[in-house]
Formats: structure tokens, C-alpha cells, sequence
């Protein structure tokens, strides 16, 4: 199983990204080899529109089947939804904070998108 | 022959231009309210409606009988649009420019075009003017391709002022493409001039011929003056800051109609920029 988490950096003391569409890039971490691999989300950046789809689609890509991030959108959600992606808020400054909250099970599934699109 | 009123800063006074500039013109001439998220010059005019028009938009349709989730369609989606996971293709209506691209490079022929309705056309007559409008549906956030609809009403016969929309995006270029001439309207302020200068990127990146309209002269400062005769753009008409024409604005009037001295005013920026254009024409 794959969780991935949004940050800036390249490793788990790297802060966590709180926004899902323009996230730098994304720490895919194993659950069972307790590896991770990180992927970017440059392009996203600058995108004028359609940043959350595209970011899903990279995530859903990754094999990942969880998605750790500050907040997520609708359509970004849709995407992950018809994946079978489960979404979890978390208000953590770093990965692997966020990776404890998840491991101790103190993070919620989302049931819905937390922010309107563009919310930044 | 068309005329372009566009502005990058909004509230400069692109429709007091356009609706008196149009009414300059001695005969028949088509006034084109490109504004459709927020289209206003019809509020000046009395007339009778002359037929409305819905436009819609061709948008994908999948049939998930036969989509595999490829992702084809996404892949080719510049905007984002259609989206696959899950074994499946999403769409995003409201992010489609509705090129039909995905319905081509569907391998299995899983996606349809649909219309979707994105706002109506509508046209007045007053008097010798024809007002031509487009009309955006609320929540929809394409603009260009009404702005494209609204333009193909046009009669090329008649001459034709185009009221664009502010600011210096897609919705602004897709207005003054065709353009023979472009007045660009700002005031003496420091935004004035700022957006004065993006609009003037914009304008020149489309190699139209162009000119400044400077409205409100009394307020601000002189530095868009300034820029114009360090750039070399021809200042083509200053309207002062007389409180009676924002009055008149006010009471849905033109300042043309009801303040003599403006009426001649707008007829000299009539008279020069049919020479401008007739200029350029020689030049091109």
C-alpha cells in the first residue's frame, strides 16, 4: 500500500504542502518496504486551469491508494474518487508528521472536497 | 471595417467611447457589445429587440460501454478537461474549449460531441445602429468562443465598433482580432498607465494599428502622455474630466446626445481613425 503526501522538498523532514493542485511534488511512500519515491509536479505550477485534475491523474499514476494533503478540491476529488483514492486532511508541517498522524490513525477520511477550486 | 475599443485597465471609459463613437457615424453601423460577462451598452440604447440566439459548445460525451481508460483523451486535453482513473474518462465541462481533439484520438470511438448551452446572442435595433451582444451564461467560464459567435453576426457590408472586454487575456484578444484599428482608453493614473502598457503589448503582439484614447484628462498626472510620445503612439482623442458626462452616463445617456461640444468631439475621432485606417490600409 502507497500513501502520498504533497511537499516542497524531497524527503520526510521536507514540509508538507498544505494546497493539492500546485504542489510542488508528491512523496510516494511504501507502506511495506518503508521506501518512498518522489515525483514532481512542476507543470502544475503555472497551470492557468485544470491544475488539481492533472495533479490527481499523476497521483492516481503513481499506484498510490491513499492521498495525504492540506486541502483538496472538487474536481481534483472526482478524479481521486473514480481511482479509488481515499483522501485525508491534515494540518501537519511536515511528511513525516503527517505520515504518524496517519499511522496512529488520527487522520479522518475525507467524504468530500474541503475547498472550492482556486482557493489559494 | 472594424474598430476596436479595448482598454487592460477596466472602467476607463470603453463604453462611453464605443457607444459615441457609433453614434458618430452618419449611416447604418453595427455596434458589438463583446463585454458578454458583463455586457452594458444596451442600457444606452432605445430599441426594438431584433432576435436572440442561444450558442452552445461541443463537448465530449463518453460512452463507458466502450472506454477502456486509455487515457488517450486526457493525455491530448491541453486544458485539463477530461481526466482518466479508474478505468474510466471524467469530463470537465466547464474547463472545455471544446477543440473535439479527444474525439479524434479515441482509439475506440468511446467519445461524442454534445452541445452545451454557454449563452445567447442578441441584437437591437436603434435607429440607424444595430446593437449586436453576447451574453454569457452565469457560471460559465469560457468567454472566447460567445465573443467568436457574437462576432460572426456581423454584417461586413456596414461598419462594425467592437466594445471589448477589459484586461489583456484571451476574451480581449478573441474581440480584437479582426480589428482594422484599435483605441485603446485609459485615464492619467498611475493603473491607467500600467495597464495601458500590457494592453499595448497585447495589441502590438497582434500587429493591429492602434491609438490612445485618454479619458478623464484633469485627474492623475501627465506620465501617460509622457509614455505615448516616448513610444510613439498617437494620442487620438483626451476627454476631459466634466462631471456633466459622467452625469449623463448616469442618467443612460450619451454625452454626444446631450452635450453639443462632445458630439463634435467624437466626430473628429470618427474622421481620424477612418484616415488611420485608410493609412494603414495604403501601408499594408
Amino acid at each position: 500500500m502507497k500513501i502520498a503526501f504533497t511537499t516542497s522538498g524531497e524527503d520526510l523532514n521536507a514540509p508538507l504542502d498544505n494546497r493539492f493542485g500546485r504542489a510542488a511534488k508528491f512523496l510516494v511512500y511504501d507502506l511495506d518496504s518503508k521506501t518512498f519515491a518522489v515525483v514532481d509536479n512542476q507543470q502544475n505550477l503555472n497551470a492557468a486551469q485544470g491544475a488539481g485534475i492533472q495533479a490527481a491523474e499523476t497521483v492516481v499514476n503513481t499506484g498510490a491508494n491513499f492521498l495525504v494533503t492540506g486541502h483538496c478540491g472538487p474536481k481534483a476529488f472526482k478524479v481521486l474518487m473514480a481511482a479509488g483514492i481515499k483522501v485525508f486532511n491534515t494540518q501537519a508541517a511536515i511528511v513525516s508528521e503527517a505520515l504518524r498522524q496517519y499511522l496512529d490513525g488520527k487522520l479522518a477520511e475525507a467524504r468530500s472536497a474541503d475547498v472550492e477550486g482556486h482557493w489559494v | 471595417m472594424i474598430v476596436a475599443v479595448a482598454s487592460g485597465k477596466g472602467g476607463t471609459g470603453k463604453t462611453t467611447v464605443s457607444l459615441n463613437l457609433a453614434n458618430a457615424w452618419p449611416g447604418p453601423v453595427q455596434l458589438v457589445d463583446c463585454d458578454v460577462e458583463e455586457p452594458n451598452c444596451h442600457l444606452f440604447l432605445q430599441g426594438l429587440p431584433a432576435g436572440e440566439k442561444p450558442v452552445a459548445l461541443l463537448i465530449p460525451q463518453v460512452d463507458e460501454s466502450r472506454c477502456d481508460g486509455c487515457g488517450e483523451c486526457s493525455r491530448f486535453c491541453q486544458f485539463h478537461a477530461i481526466a482518466a482513473a479508474g478505468g474510466k474518462a471524467l469530463v470537465f465541462s466547464e474547463l472545455c474549449h471544446a477543440c473535439g481533439g479527444c474525439s479524434l484520438v479515441c482509439p475506440r470511438q468511446a467519445i461524442r460531441e454534445v452541445p452545451k448551452r454557454i449563452g445567447v446572442v442578441s441584437v437591437l435595433q436603434a435607429g440607424q445602429m444595430t446593437l449586436i451582444q453576447g451574453r454569457l451564461d452565469v457560471g460559465v467560464a469560457t468567454a472566447p468562443p460567445l465573443i467568436r459567435a457574437v462576432k460572426a453576426c456581423v454584417n461586413p457590408a456596414l461598419p462594425v465598433i467592437v466594445d471589448a472586454p477589459p484586461g489583456t487575456s484571451c476574451p480581449v484578444v478573441a474581440a480584437v482580432r479582426e480589428a482594422n484599428y484599435v483605441l485603446l482608453v485609459t485615464e492619467p493614473t498611475p493603473f491607467g498607465l500600467h495597464d495601458l502598457t500590457l494592453a499595448v503589448d497585447t495589441i502590438r503582439a497582434l500587429k493591429l494599428p492602434f491609438g490612445v484614447v485618454v479619458n478623464r484628462m484633469g485627474v492623475g498626472d501627465d506620465r501617460v502622455q509622457a509614455y505615448c510620445r516616448q513610444q510613439g503612439i498617437e494620442i487620438m482623442l483626451e476627454i476631459p474630466d466634466d462631471r456633466r458626462i459622467a452625469e449623463a452616463y448616469s442618467r443612460a445617456e450619451l454625452a454626444a446626445c446631450v452635450l453639443p461640444e462632445y458630439g463634435a468631439l467624437f466626430h473628429t475621432l470618427r474622421n481620424r481613425v477612418l484616415s488611420r485606417m485608410a493609412e494603414a490600409e495604403r501601408n499594408v
